[in-house]
Parts: C-alpha cells; sequence; structure tokens
C-alpha cells in the first residue's frame, strides 16, 4: 500500500482510508462468512438430536439412539466451531466498526444483549449437561437440556436476525444529532423484513442439515457401514428435505417481494435490470458490466421477472438507473456480485429440489426403501452434504452486499462507520484469521468423514473426550 | 423510573457494576481454564486427559462470560467501546486466534485421529497461552492508559507473564481440587511455583497505577481513605502468606479441604480486583472517558437492565446446577 501511496502521492491520504475501508470489508465478511457455516448446522441439528432422542424415548430401539450418538458429535464438533467463531464477531463490532455502535448502539444494544442473556448462557451451560450429563442426571434432565440447547440456538438466531434486519429495514426509531434513539420496541423487533429473514434463515438450516446427514449418511451406506441407524438417519433426511425445499422455494418468493418494497435497489441488482420499464424479462445468464452499467451476453426468459415480482406479465421494475443521484453518486450496490450470488443460491435450491424429490421417489417406490438407491445417486447426496452451506452463504451475499452502500439502509453506510486503524495492521490481522479458518475448515470436514469411516468398520469412536482406561477406577465417583 | 433518583447517573453506575462484576467472573472461571492450558507441557499424556476432563463441561458457559462483559461494554458505553478496542487491535486479535485454537481443539483432540492427538494438544496449549498473554498485555496497557509507547509496552509484556502465570496459578489450585493422587502432587507443586506470579503481578500493578496518575495516587495515599482502603493490602498479604504453608501441607489425609486452595485464589482475584475498580472509577477509558460520558442513552439501558434482573439470577442458578451435577473428581468424559 505504500507502493500505491508513491504512485499516486496527492491521493494517499484517501486512498489509505479506502483500503482500511476495503479491508475491513473483506475481514468481516471473512469472519461472518466462517462463523455462519456453524450456527446454520447447530440450528437445525439441535432440533434433529431432540427428535432422536424423543423417538427413542418412546420407542427404545436402538437404531435412534445409535443416530443420536454419532450425529452428537458432529454437533458438539460445529459447536464449539461456532462459539469461537461468534466471540470473534461480537469484537468485531469494537475493533472494525466503531462508528456502528455510536450511531445506532441505542438501537443495536438492547438487542445484542437479549442475545446474549438469554440465548448463549443457556446454550453454553446445557450443552455441557447434554453431551457429558448423559450418565449424570436422570433421562429427562437430558432430554431437557437437549430441548433447552436447541432452544437457545434458535434464540440467538432470532435477536441476531432481529438486528440485522432492523439495518435492512429500519423503523421505530427517530435520530437526534446525528444518533438513533428507539421510539417503538416493537416496530424495531418485528420490523418489515424479519418474520421472512428468520423463516428463511432457519430453514435453510434445517435444509443444510438435512443434506449433511443425508450426504455422510450416504457415505457410511456406500463403504458398508450398513447398520440401523444408518438406515433411519438417511430416510428421514431425504424425507425432511424433500418436505422443506419447496416451503423454502415459496418463501424466498415471498422475502424477495418484501424486499421489492422495501430495498428496491437490491431488487434491481439480483435482476440485472437497468433500466426502469415494464415486460422485464427473468435473466438466465448475463455479465452485468458496472462501468459501462448494461448487461453483456444477456439470456432471458421474457416477461417472466415483471410477473414473479409483480405478479403481472407487463408489471414494471425500478431500474438501477433510478439509484444514481444527480451529481453522479451511485445509491446502489455493485451489480455482478449480487446478481450472481443470487443465481447461485437459486440453483443451490433447485438441484436441492431436484434430488432429494427423486431420492423419496426411490426410496417409496415399491417400498423398496433405503435400498432402491442406485449408486449414482447415492454419489450424489455425498456430493450434496454442504450444498446447503453454498446457499446459505450465496444467500447472505445476496442479501449483505445487495444493502450496500448502507450499513443501516437510508441511515448510515458503511465508509461512516469504519474505524482509522492503519490498512497493514487490519491486512495483517485479516491474513492471521485466514489462515486459521482455512485449517480449521479442513480439519473440519475432514473429520467428518473420518469419523464416518471409523464407525462405519466398527471400531467404536470417541465417545470419550478423555480415553484414559485407568482413570476411571483410579477416579472417585461423584459423592 | 426517576424513584431512584437522576437515571443519568444511577443507570451508567449500575451497568458499570454490572460490567465489573462480569469481567471478575471471567477472570476466575475462565481464568481456571486457561490456567490448565498453560500447564499442559508439565503434564504426561494420561493427566492431559484428565485435566481437560476437568474443565470439559465448564469452559465455554465460561467464556461467556467474556462475551457478556465485551457486551456490557458495547451496548452500555458504546463510545468507550470503540476507543478501547481500537486502541488494542492487534492483542485483541490474537487473543481471539488464541481462543479459536484452544476452543476447536477441546473437541479435535478427541475426535482426530490418534497420531493428530498430540497436535491439538499443542494446539490447545498455544491457544490458552496466546490467550493469557495477549489478556494480560492489554491490563498492563489499560492500566497505562491505552497509550502506545515503548515503555508502556514493556510493562504490557510484564504483565502479560504475570498474569498467564497467575491463571496457571487459580488452574493448578483447580485440578488440586478435581484430581487425586500423582497429578493432584504435582499440582500442588504448579501451584506453589505460581503463586509467585499472582503476588509480583498484583504488586506490580499496585505499584505502577499511582506512578502513571497523581489522580489514583491521591485516591491511595491521601488520609483517611488510605486507613480504610488498607484492609485490601494487609489481608490479601495474609492471605498469600495463609496459602502458601497450606499448599506446603498438601494434599490433606483423605482429601480434606481440597477446595480451599482455589477459595483462597478466588479471594485474592476479588480484591485485587476491588482494588483496580477503585482506582480507575468513574473512567471508563482511564483518565479521557467517564461512564457517564460514556453511557448510552438512559430509556435504552434501562430496557437492558430489566432483562438483566432477571436473567442474572437464572443464569447464576443454572451455572450452579451444571457445577452441582460436575462436581467430584474428575472421571473419564463420555458422551453417554
Ligand atoms: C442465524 C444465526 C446467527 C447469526 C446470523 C449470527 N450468529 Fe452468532 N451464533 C449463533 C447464531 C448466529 C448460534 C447458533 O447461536 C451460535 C453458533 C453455535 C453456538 O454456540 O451458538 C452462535 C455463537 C455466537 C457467539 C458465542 C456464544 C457463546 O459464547 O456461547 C457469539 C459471541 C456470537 N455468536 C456473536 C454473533 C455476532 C456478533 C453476529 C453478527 C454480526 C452473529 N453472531 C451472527
Ligand atoms: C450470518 C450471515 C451473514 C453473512 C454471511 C454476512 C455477510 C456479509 C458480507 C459478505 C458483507 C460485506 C458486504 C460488502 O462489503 O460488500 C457484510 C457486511 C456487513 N454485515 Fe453482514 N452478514 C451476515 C449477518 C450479519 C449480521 C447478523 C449482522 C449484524 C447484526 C451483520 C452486519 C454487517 C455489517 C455491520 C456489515 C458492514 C461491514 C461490511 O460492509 O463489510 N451481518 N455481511
Ligand atoms: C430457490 C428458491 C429461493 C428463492 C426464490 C430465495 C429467495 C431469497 C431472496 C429474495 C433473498 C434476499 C432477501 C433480501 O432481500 O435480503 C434470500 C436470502 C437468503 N437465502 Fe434464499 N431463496 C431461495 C433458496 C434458498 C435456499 C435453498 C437456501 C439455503 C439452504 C437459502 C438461504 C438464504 C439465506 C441464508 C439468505 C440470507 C438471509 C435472508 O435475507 O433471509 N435460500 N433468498
Amino acid at each position: 500500500m505504500s507502493i500505491i501511496a508513491k504512485l499516486v502521492p496527492g491521493k494517499a491520504v484517501y486512498i489509505m482510508e479506502l483500503e482500511t475501508l476495503l479491508l475491513s470489508r473483506i475481514q468481516f465478511a471473512a469472519n461472518i462468512s466462517f462463523h455462519i457455516l456453524f450456527p446454520t448446522i447447530t440450528i437445525a441439528l439441535g432440533w434433529v438430536l431432540l427428535f432422536f432422542k424423543l423417538r427413542y424415548n418412546r420407542t427404545g430401539e436402538e437404531r435412534w439412539m445409535e443416530a443420536y450418538r454419532f450425529w452428537v458429535k458432529i454437533f458438539a464438533l460445529s459447536f464449539a466451531m461456532g462459539v469461537v467463531s461468534g466471540i470473534t464477531m461480537s469484537f468485531q463490532f469494537g475493533t472494525n466498526w466503531p462508528g456502528f455502535m455510536e450511531t445506532v448502539g441505542n438501537i443495536a444494544g438492547p438487542l445484542l444483549a437479549y442475545e446474549i442473556m438469554t440465548a448463549f448462557f443457556l446454550e453454553a451451560v446445557f450443552l455441557g449437561i447434554m453431551l457429558f450429563g448423559f450418565s449424570r442426571v436422570p433421562n429427562w434432565v437430558h432430554t431437557m437440556a437437549t430441548f433447552l440447547v436447541a432452544f437457545g440456538t434458535m434464540m440467538s438466531a432470532f435477536w441476531i436476525i432481529v438486528l440485522n434486519s432492523w439495518m435492512h429495514t429500519p423503523q421505530g426509531f427517530e435520530m437526534i444529532d446525528g444518533v438513533a434513539y428507539a421510539t417503538d420496541w416493537s416496530a424495531i423487533i418485528f420490523n418489515p423484513s424479519m418474520p421472512y429473514r428468520f423463516a428463511h434463515m432457519v430453514l435453510a438450516s434445517f435444509l443444510t442439515v438435512s443434506f449433511l446427514i443425508a450426504g455422510v449418511s450416504a457415505f457410511r451406506w456406500l463403504i458398508g457401514g450398513r447398520t440401523e441407524g444408518v438406515r433411519v438417519a438417511l430416510r428421514t433426511a431425504v424425507f425432511a428435505a424433500a418436505v422443506l425445499i419447496p416451503v423454502q422455494i415459496v418463501l424466498g418468493d415471498m422475502h424477495g417481494l418484501n424486499t421489492k418494497e422495501y430495498q428496491p435497489a437490491k431488487v434491481a441488482a439480483m435482476e440485472g435490470h437497468w433500466e426502469t420499464s415494464g415486460n422485464v424479462p427473468l435473466i438466465l445468464f448475463a455479465l452485468p458490466d458496472d462501468e459501462a452499467r448494461e448487461n453483456r451476453f444477456e439470456i432471458g426468459i421474457p416477461n417472466l421477472a415483471s410477473f414473479i415480482l409483480t405478479h403481472t406479465w407487463d408489471g414494471e421494475i425500478k431500474g438501477l438507473n433510478e439509484f444514481v443521484t444527480e451529481d453522479g453518486e451511485v445509491l446502489h450496490p455493485r451489480v455482478a456480485p449480487v446478481f450472481w450470488s443470487f443465481r447461485v443460491m437459486v440453483g443451490t435450491g433447485l438441484l436441492m429440489l431436484l434430488i432429494s424429490w427423486t431420492a423419496s421417489y426411490m426410496i417409496l417406490r415399491r417400498k423398496r426403501g433405503v435400498e432402491g438407491l442406485p449408486k449414482p445417486m447415492l454419489y450424489a447426496l455425498v456430493g450434496m452434504s454442504f450444498s446447503g452451506w453454498l446457499a446459505t452463504l450465496a444467500g447472505w451475499y445476496t442479501t449483505e452486499i445487495g444493502r450496500q452502500p448502507w450499513l443501516v439502509q437510508g441511515v448510515m453506510t458503511t465508509k461512516q462507520a469504519v474505524a482509522d486503524v492503519p490498512a497493514p495492521m487490519v491486512l495483517s490481522t485479516l491474513i492471521a484469521y485466514l489462515v486459521v479458518y482455512a485449517l480449521l475448515l479442513g480439519a473440519y470436514i475432514y473429520v467428518i468423514f473420518y469419523l464416518a469411516r471409523k464407525v462405519s468398520r466398527g471400531e467404536e469412536i470417541g465417545t470419550r473426550i478423555a480415553p484414559t482406561p485407568n482413570a476411571g477406577p483410579k477416579a472417585v465417583p461423584a459423592e | 423510573m426517576n424513584y431512584f433518583g437522576d437515571p443519568t447517573i444511577w443507570l451508567p453506575f449500575v451497568f458499570a457494576g454490572l460490567m465489573g462484576v462480569s469481567i471478575l467472573i471471567y477472570v476466575v472461571l475462565d481464568g481456571f481454564d486457561l490456567g490448565v492450558g498453560v500447564l499442559f507441557p508439565f503434564a504426561d499424556d494420561e493427566e492431559k486427559d484428565r485435566m481437560i476432563a476437568s474443565i470439559g463441561p465448564f469452559w465455554d458457559a465460561n467464556e461467556t462470560w467474556l462475551v457478556l462483559a465485551v457486551g456490557l461494554l458495547l451496548v452500555a458505553f458504546p463510545s468507550a467501546h470503540g476507543a478501547i478496542l481500537t486502541a488494542l487491535y492487534l492483542p485483541v486479535a490474537i487473543m481471539l486466534i488464541g481462543l479459536i485454537l484452544r476452543g476447536v481443539a477441546f473437541e479435535f483432540r478427541a475426535k482426530a485421529p490418534a497420531p493428530h492427538k498430540h497436535l491439538w494438544n499443542n494446539a490447545f496449549f498455544a491457544g490458552s497461552l496466546m490467550t493469557s498473554l495477549s489478556q494480560g498485555f492489554m491490563l498492563g496497557m489499560y492500566v497505562m492508559g491505552l497509550e502506545w509507547t515503548l515503555a508502556h509496552a514493556a510493562f504490557g509484556m510484564l504483565t502479560a507473564v504475570f498474569l498467564t502465570v497467575g491463571y496457571s496459578f487459580i488452574g493448578a489450585t483447580w485440578v488440586i481440587h478435581k484430581t487425586d493422587e500423582g497429578l493432584q502432587r504435582k499440582a500442588v507443586d504448579w501451584a506453589k511455583g505460581g503463586i509467585w506470579g499472582l503476588v509480583l503481578g498484583i504488586g506490580a500493578i499496585s505499584l505502577a497505577t499511582p506512578f502513571v496518575s497523581t489522580r489514583i495516587f491521591d485516591k491511595w495515599f491521601s488520609w483517611p481513605e488510605a486507613l480504610y482502603l488498607s484492609p485490601l493490602p494487609i489481608l490479601s498479604a495474609l492471605l498469600v502468606f495463609w496459602l502458601w504453608s497450606m499448599l506446603r501441607k498438601m494434599p490433606f489425609a483423605g482429601d480434606k479441604r481440597s477446595w480451599l486452595p482455589f477459595a483462597a485464589a478466588t479471594a485474592l482475584w476479588v480484591m485485587a480486583f476491588a482494588g483496580m475498580a477503585y482506582s480507575f472509577y468513574p473512567f471508563v477509558v482511564p483518565d479521557q472517558i467517564t461512564i457517564y460520558e460514556a453511557a448510552s442513552a438512559p430509556e435504552s439501558l434501562f430496557i437492558i437492565l430489566i432483562g438483566t434482573c432477571i436473567v442474572l439470577p437464572t443464569i447464576m442458578a443454572y451455572t450452579v446446577l451444571s457445577y452441582t451435577i460436575f462436581r467430584g473428581k474428575a472421571t473419564e468424559l463420555r458422551y453417554d
């Protein structure tokens, strides 16, 4: 960056500012992207474990417990990853975005405080009991702890999404001397995009977990671990995905209509639609060019976008050119990333629909059960193991990049919030985070499949954190 | 809302108190599990497993107190939060990476293939060390007024080492309580070494603070304040002396009173903390921003306070429940 400063001496200070902003944005995006991978798994997996546990309590069948025992390990691992990356998130506001809390702290503060108090402690304390308390507490207490952990993750998702949605569709506040003051808490909490975003995210979590369970179970099935536990997990996951994906698609459509009302610039970017007009085609492929302000190589289906967004074939949709002010300031996001991440999400969603419905059909056909799945289908399921991550990240990228240049829609821009930390410092921490994240992500995926292989060979896997053969007899039992 | 007088006065005070309590609970609770991590290289493989087992069910909830403390700073004193965390940008990043490494190592060391286990043991140790050192460094820098000069950074390095040794001391007292036989005897030795870190650390900070700031000097060394405050150093000295003589005789027959060193260590922590709090009040950024200047709008603080009054006792209750369920000597940790 000092090289750049030398090349364009007059603009050095401006460029330094810009680089701190850019690097801080990349760092925030890297941290939250890494973080969200794990909540996406834990939010739904907690409920799935509760389901396995309740089935076991009800039927006494060993296969439910077998499924529980395997997946609780993946849960513990994901939870630990979620907690440590979440702690990083809570420091980010201060280290990189002090302007955010100084401007909207009166609103963001209570929401974050309620998240910590009602959700984080609940999860963290009962997690210990859920993981290690099985033989120490009565069965119903253990079931209750499992429930509270699942409930806690859901609560924390609720509060953080309330805050995030408020940043997209703010209401219930007034600005005095550039600082936001709350006037109506129920308007803040139940802001217009919150119900859609919360429902869409929770479903995204359940879909991610369904495909993860289906994928890992298919993998175990393929390498010969054909136990009853694998069978029920695979069936349950495939059916759950098949039921949930159409709901998600309908919800996504409603979410988009809501966005069209409150953040039309974002929708225009998702559609790659530059000039306000009717009869808008649904663009399947294009290379949006932000400099020339037009699409290249556009392929689309006539009138379909008008129909989806206005429910009439010739409905008018606002174009991006509406969001450029007289003096040329651009108040819409860069188009290409929004346009493409939206297509990745929808594309993944459609693929999920195809695969889960085909697989369900094969399982149900002449009541063949899991045996009815041919090899290519099993491979396809293994390949889809992390498809939920892909769609979730793409969805968040659509949402968040689509909000730029605003940080809080219409209230403050991202540039106003950034800390003036020297760019090289941000760069060094960014590199450190990226290295750690890459290593951990590799280790995480590796360990999941390692555990699957190990359990398929019939070996007992780390049921204990401390596999110490002689600690048992020596240790004094709980008094 | 005006029952107790002016809310712009008492609300910031209450929140500063809540934040202080969270930090205190954090340094005691996460202090012991960080300390256990710092002591890792001194234990053999089987002892390592038992040490992990002694903190396994607790570490996550312990760390949540840090989230609460930073959260309260964030929500109650937003401008101070920005000022402190941007000033401490690098040590915070090092701490976070340390927390990440040790947090995931808990899980990975139990699940990764056996040949990788020692790698994750090392990650657990390195992460605990990074976290403790950077917290100690931040403490030193904070005491020095958050200004980056060579002398201040040097003082920060010193407090980094002292706090790390102090954490390993409280970690050792935890191991004394949660284990027996060989490991317990080892932990007694660790505690005997670690106590000096604590003494030096408290000493260094107590000596340094009054000289950095005349304001703090006047608060401690004027009459009659000096008299009211004298129990603090005197009691601390007595406690250290008592701990030392007790540790020399431990473990007691029949494992009696194995919890005493931990309790005494906690008491020491509380007193050191009380001294710090007295020195810095009413400032949240030393000698720059007071809690009253930095506080959020009273309406917002009030909303949080209502929740806190209901939720905090509940949190305390189920924390106690969890420690009760996992009381006694650490046995192997099993998922079933
Ligand atoms: C939709 C869900 C969601 C989203 C968008 C976020 N989180 Fe998160 N977070 C969770 C859902 C979650 C969770 C499911 O509740 C986690 C993951 C695993 C866990 O332990 O709790 C969690 C953990 C977690 C923790 C650790 C809690 C503990 O100590 O137990 C912190 C401090 C944060 N998060 C903070 C944040 C911040 C500051 C975010 C945004 C900027 C954020 N999270 C986005
Ligand atoms: C959990 C899923 C989330 C993902 C994957 C995500 C992703 C992103 C991305 C990619 C950006 C960068 C956009 C850009 O700079 O072009 C961003 C910005 C931002 N997001 Fe999110 N976000 C998520 C949730 C949240 C939540 C819950 C909050 C707050 C409560 C939040 C607050 C912010 C802030 C403050 C920025 C501004 C910094 C920036 O522009 O980089 N995000 N997010
Ligand atoms: C296939 C049909 C789908 C449609 C039409 C759709 C629609 C949308 C829309 C319009 C947004 C942007 C909301 C905004 O304006 O901020 C969005 C965001 C998002 N999508 Fe989708 N979606 C679909 C499938 C999926 C799938 C399969 C997943 C994950 C498994 C997913 C996960 C997300 C997430 C996590 C977000 C960001 C959070 C939010 O704003 O709700 N979506 N989706």
